[in-house]
């Protein structure tokens, strides 16, 4: 159990920077999941937390100490890597051992630690087995048994599902939430899955070339995605995204090519005439009707309960609809946009817009 | 974790000791560096003084002027107490040798594995077990028979004589052999479903495919040929057929003081340039081959 | 084995014929003929040979010169061994480190394996010659009478340190992929779990390097035993009296100078027994002990 402050975290490596002035607030306990695509520069953040890399400026502060000049040894921190990183020549309760005994534990409270872990995680019957006679899966939970044991300040994972099949890492995504909520260890969790960083977080860190775009709850950032990056990262689907002009008075906007006029439901936005805005309205918002925009569909793909369309505007854009049921077919189609479900951004730097802004 | 105090005492210990680290790593490398560059060095300033001073004793470790001279002594006449062989012809010889054995081994290896790997036939894991057999025989083991044949079948002082038999060991092969399991299936298929032969899909699939294998052997096997001691010691009498590592021990005979030392170390550093320039040049290839071979 | 293949067996053979040809002859009929000789003993003449069953072997085994020649070799080559892997595995962890340069250092390691054995021992002798060489000449100065022409230990010294010199590089480029195929994030879970570096190479990185560290032993052993027959022919030939005597260069001493085949090939068969159990015994090691 402990806080962890990140303060103004920069990164280069050699003439390029990676990170850019990261700021983050963990809670006791908390779960955190940083997300985003390949590149973004998360790996990189855990790493930096962990110690295995130095931020070129910047302070990591757990439990109100100033950790950012210390070795990963000095940090009390555990971490799962996502080949799991088994000492290949112990067997699975000396890897679980390794780093208590190092600590000059005594080895009856070892032996008690490691079958409390192993027991928590139903891998007693491995205890002497070495990691290359273990599936994937088992080997993940003989990673985690050796977090476990530590009982360290803050577990790190880094992106330790993305070895696994389908089936297992739902299974899994379940038991590390499961494990965190019952040892309430402060935990930071690195993923490129969205799904995994919905179901997983307490809060999102939603990275994108460097920068956090969006640190807040799962729904939030799906209900007011920061800009239009995190909108079109999070909701699958990705969220249709709509260049747009506003209007006299700041009421409404004008969708460029189609010329439909969408008023905002919840208040005016501020601006002159003729700025420059994105609109956004996810997949699944969209409904079949009159009075909205002539799509041609090109692609339907039926999923069982629903259907996804892909279709093209008059004036070439794309646009993508969930739509429930199976009954439909290519060809020209009316689709309406529910106006409180729109969601309004900056044409230019894609950052969201509320009412009264 | 204690107090605040502690931490900062902890974080200066830590760069202390990793700066120190750095120090340490970089000394030690750099005396690794120096043991074996040093030697070098010391010859290579001796092959540019005079006879005297070296005989005398004094021994320079600045360079002198003498180096165009002796060069060309040791090139062009030789040198040693006993009538020298000129370097000129024995670094030939040892070119010559080292070329032939590299070039002789890969491509007797490349066919004899690809038959191992491509082809099925009678005896076929036993001709591979017999080639496997003789990493296990070192030249110097069954030397004095291999000069009997050698004598009976009147290869020796010749090319031939020093090049044919170290030509058949097996090392090149297994490597190859190695590399050739690894070709997917798939490309043997593609090739017959295009109506290409065992010999056209050799040429245009396996050869391009080997080019980094055939790099790395080329320089092991080049080190392989030149180094060679006992095999050309015995099997060349005519001194004009020399290879340079012979020849320049034969120089210094029992090792006297009164030796030209001058033109002996001439004669050192050029029998080390072409193994060193074909290493140096060929590094990365060669770590790979090195590495992968044994393993 | 591939599960594809061409058809036809004319040509495989006309490709592998090359290689059986000049196995056989230079390797088969010349190792068949050393086991033949080392069963025949010649007559004083060289006139004719008489078969003898295995007295040429018992002969070499009980012969005090010869025991003493494979003891000694037996130190050669564990002191070669030794040093040259020691040596080597303290650079590659050196080298393996992310210090600027690294490359660099390298390269300058890498190249000394173009150095042949012969070349390496005339290297040595221009620095420890008692007359001409810059050691040589300071170790005299100093009071230490230092002539490994005369002195037995001092010569045994000599081609240690420069069979061991030229084998470091081998030793190093395979200690380095050796380190290099540890995976990274092992060594950085050690590091979280509180191994400082000694640790670390102790617990983790020694035991993951133990089948390149055996595989390496026997092939220092195997160039200890063989391939130093350069060094000793150019630094000492053998001497002073049979000081630096190696079984291998016993085997060119009777054979080549003293023309004794039945004894000189008995020796070669026992060298051929031990390389053969040595490079066994590697391979069975070896493919056991791989983690992954």
């Amino acid at each position: 159990m402990a806080t962890l402050t990140l303060r103004d975290i920069k990164k280069s490596f050699a003439q390029t920077a990676v990170l850019h002035g990261v700021d983050l607030d963990v809670r006791h306990g908390e779960m955190i999941v940083i997300v985003g695509a390949s590149g973004c520069g998360k790996s990189t953040l855990l790493r930096i937390v962990a110690g295995l890399e130095a931020a070129t400026s910047g302070d990591v502060i757990i439990d109100g100490q100033n950790v950012t000049p210390l070795e990963p040894a000095d940090r009390d921190v555990a971490m799962v890597f996502q080949n799991y990183a088994l000492y290949p020549h112990m067997s699975v309760f000396q890897n679980m051992a390794y780093g208590l005994k190092i600590r000059g534990m005594p080895r009856e409270e070892i032996i008690k630690r490691v079958d409390e872990a192993a027991t928590l995680l139903g891998i007693q019957p491995l205890l002497e087995r070495k990691p290359r006679q273990l599936s994937g899966g088992q080997r993940q939970r003989v990673a985690m048994g050796r977090a476990i044991v530590r009982n360290p300040k803050l577990f790190l994972f880094d992106e330790p599902l993305s070895n696994l099949d389908a089936k297992l890492r739902v299974q899994m995504r379940a038991e590390i939430r499961h494990l965190q909520k019952r040892l309430r260890v402060t935990s930071l969790f690195v993923t490129h899955d969205q799904v995994e960083a919905m179901t997983l977080g307490d809060r999102l860190v939603v990275m994108h070339a460097g920068h956090a775009a969006q640190i807040a709850t799962p729904m939030e950032i799906w209900e007011r995605p920061a800009d239009t990056y995190v909108a079109g990262f999070i909701g699958s689907p990705s969220m249709n995204l709509l260049p747009a002009t506003l209007l006299e008075g700041g009421g409404a906007a004008r969708l460029d090519g189609s010329g439909l006029v969408l008023p905002f439901a919840d208040g005016a936005r501020g601006g002159a005439a003729g700025r420059k805005l994105t609109i956004g309205i996810r997949p699944e918002h969209l409904r079949i009707g009159q009075g909205g925009l002539d799509v041609m569909v090109e692609l339907v793909e039926p999923l069982g309960g629903e259907s996804v369309l892909h279709g093209k505007l008059a004036d070439g854009t794309a646009l993508t609809a969930r739509l429930p049921g199976a009954t439909y077919q290519d060809g020209a189609m009316g689709v309406i946009l529910p106006l409180e479900f729109l969601h309004v951004f900056d044409g230019d730097s894609g950052k969201r817009i509320e009412a009264g802004r | 974790m204690g107090t605040s105090l502690d931490v900062n005492a902890l974080a200066d210990r830590t760069r202390r000791r990793q700066r120190r680290e750095a120090f340490v790593t970089h000394a030690c490398l750099a005396l690794g560096v120096l043991i074996f560059a040093f030697p070098i060095y010391l010859t290579i300033i001796g092959s540019t003084h005079d006879v005297n001073t070296i005989g005398r004793g004094d021994v320079p470790l600045l360079p002198g002027g003498e180096a165009a001279a002796n060069y060309a002594q040791a090139w062009g006449v030789g040198g040693g107490r006993f009538m020298g062989v000129p370097a000129g012809v024995m670094l030939f010889n040892s070119v010559i040798m080292a070329m032939c054995v590299a070039v002789g081994k890969i491509a007797i290896s490349l066919t004899s594995a690809y038959a191992v790997v491509f082809f099925r036939f009678p005896f076929r894991m036993m001709f591979f077990w017999l080639i496997f057999i003789t990493l296990m025989l070192p030249v110097e083991v069954r030397i004095i028979p291999t000069i009997q044949v050698m004598v009976d079948l009147n290869m020796t002082n010749s090319y031939q004589g020093l090049i044919i038999p170290l030509i058949a060991s097996a090392t090149a092969t297994l490597l190859f052999r190695q590399f050739f399991l690894t070709i997917p299936d798939e490309y043997v298929e593609a090739a017959k479903i295009d109506g290409a032969g065992p010999i056209r899909f050799f040429i245009d699939v396996i050869l391009p495919l080997s080019r980094t294998n055939v790099a790395a052997l080329f320089v092991i096997l080049f080190i392989y040929g030149w180094n060679q001691y006992l095999w050309p010691l015995l099997i060349v009498n005519d001194r004009s057929m020399e290879t340079v590592v012979v020849g320049l021990t034969k120089m210094i005979g029992s090792g006297d003081s009164q030796n030209e030392w001058n033109v002996i170390m001439a004669t050192a550093v050029l029998a080390l340039l072409p193994p060193v320039a074909v290493v140096v040049l060929m590094q990365r290839w060669f770590v790979k081959g090195l590495t992968e071979t044994e393993k | 084995m591939k599960k594809v293949y061409f058809k036809g067996i004319a040509l495989p053979y006309f490709l592998l014929l090359p290689q059986i040809i000049i196995t056989g002859l230079f390797f088969f009929w010349p190792a068949a003929q050393a086991v033949r000789q080392s069963f025949l003993r010649e007559d004083a003449f060289g006139l004719s040979s008489q078969f003898v069953g295995f007295e040429n072997f018992t002969d070499v085994l009980s012969d005090p010169t010869w025991l003493d020649a494979a003891f000694r070799t037996l130190l050669f080559s564990s002191s070669v061994a030794i040093l040259a892997l020691g040596a080597a595995l303290f650079l590659a962890v050196q080298a393996d480190k992310h210090i600027r340069g690294a490359d660099t250092y390298k390269t300058l390691l890498i190249w000394p394996y173009a150095v042949a054995p012969a070349i390496a021992a005339v290297l040595w002798l221009f620095m420890f010659h008692p007359n001409i060489g810059i050691f040589g000449r300071m170790l005299n100065a100093l009071g230490v009478p230092w002539d490994y022409k005369l002195n037995g230990d001092q010569a045994m010294l000599l081609i240690i340190f420069a069979a061991a010199w030229k084998q470091v590089s081998y030793n190093f480029i395979f200690f380095l992929a050796g380190l290099q195929s540890i995976p990274k994030a092992v060594l950085e879970a050690a590091a979280i779990d509180g191994a400082g570096p000694m640790r670390r190479f102790w617990t983790v990185v020694f035991p993951l390097l133990s089948p390149t560290a055996f595989f390496l032993m026997v092939v220092n052993l195997v160039y200890a035993f063989f391939d130093t027959f350069g060094i000793i022919h150019s630094l000492t030939q053998g001497g002073p009296g049979k000081a630096t005597e190696t079984l291998i260069y016993r085997v060119y001493t009777d054979g080549v100078m003293n023309l004794n085949f039945g004894s000189s090939a008995a020796q070669s068969v026992i060298l051929m027994i031990l390389v053969i159990v040595l490079t066994m015994v590697q391979f069975r090691y070896v493919e056991r002990k791989v983690h992954y």
